[in-house]
């Protein structure tokens, strides 16, 4: 086990940390889940309003989308610019 | 070396920022990038729509023409989403709001011709949120007055530390989202383009017209929404 360089294990973790921080997609799309479904019975129930019913569903969904773009930065920033190659 | 991964994913999937020219300001080293690029071809774009559409409506007695319907039809919805989310008290921000609407838009819109989208460079993204930030602020200030550093206590002392903070995030959660949705599509787009090239025709249209088009339209949306929603809480409504 000796042919591994410093160099390729913390690329080799980051890829894989980089991975894993993807889980966070999970939360988001529940969380728009559960927004379309209350906008769609919220349109079932109310046909007449469903231009402020999608606004603010879109708005509200945006906003949950938050946390999994915060993962993807994470990701991101672990495969193309990485704070931790520069530590070694 | 240490780069390594970042430059073969590069070469296969090109959607970095390349430098296309180094310049020496100062004593620091400055790239012009192809953001610079292509924030400079939306900024004409923009401004020679503007300038046709001041030269071409500058007599309208007649019939209003097909153009002065498109323009009126833009500035109208533009006007209408100021009106109903902030009311009365929207009207001195119609300009701010079209503009970072309109700018927005284009930008999302510029991976469709084969550009970078500069909302896809963090640079930019953060420049958009800290005018919004400042924005908020000022008028915290000249509406509230004191009350604008008083509320930062409330409902108690204790919480200070926390309002800060989040009044301080604003502008950094309204540039990510932005960022990283523009960011997430030119990605997804460049890996098809460069990982899939030997099978990728007419297909990747449909992926544009989610990633760009819809993607890029709800972000602006949101955006400006979300501008106008912090200005607006900071605003008393009987002004």
């Amino acid at each position: 086990m000796s042919n591994i360089t410093n160099e390729g294990l913390v690329l080799a973790f980051s890829a894989l940390g980089a991975g894993i921080a993807m889980i966070a997609g999970l939360g988001p799309g529940i969380g728009q889940g559960h927004a379309a479904a209350a906008g769609a019975e919220a349109v079932g129930r109310n046909p007449g309003a469903k231009g402020d019913i999608m606004s603010t569903m879109l708005l509200g969904q945006a906003v949950a989308e938050t946390t999994g773009l915060y993962s993807l930065v994470v990701a991101l920033i672990l495969i193309f610019a990485n704070p931790l190659v520069g530590k070694l | 070396m240490g780069n390594s991964l970042g430059v073969v994913a590069a070469k296969e999937a090109d959607f970095m920022i390349h430098n296309l020219l180094k310049l020496k300001i100062l004593g620091q080293e400055v790239y012009l990038t192809t953001t610079h690029v292509s924030l400079l071809i939306i900024c004409v774009a923009l401004i020679l729509i503007a300038l046709v559409a001041r030269i071409k409506l500058k007599d309208t007695n007649e019939k209003p023409s097909r153009f002065q319907n498109a323009m009126e039809l833009v500035v109208e919805m533009l006007d209408g989403m100021v009106a109903s989310s902030m009311g009365k008290k929207g009207a001195p921000f119609r300009n701010y709001i079209g503009v970072l609407f309109l700018f927005i838009l284009f930008s999302n819109l510029s991976g469709l011709l084969g550009l970078r989208p500069p909302t896809a460079d963090y640079g930019v993204t953060l420049g958009l949120g800290l005018i919004t930030f400042f924005l908020v602020q000022v008028n915290n200030i000249r509406y509230n007055k004191f009350g604008a550093f008083t509320e930062l206590f409330q409902p108690i002392p204790l919480l200070f530390p926390i309002n800060l903070i989040g009044e301080i995030a604003t502008p950094f959660s309204l540039s990510l989202r932005l960022f990283g949705n523009v960011l997430a599509g030119t990605v997804i787009m460049a890996l098809v383009y460069g990982l899939l090239y030997k099978i990728a025709f007419f297909w990747p249209g449909i992926l544009h017209v989610y990633f760009d088009v819809f993607s890029g339209a709800i972000q602006t949306y949101v955006f400006c929404m979300l501008t106008m929603v912090f200005i607006g809480n900071k605003i008393p409504d009987k002004n």
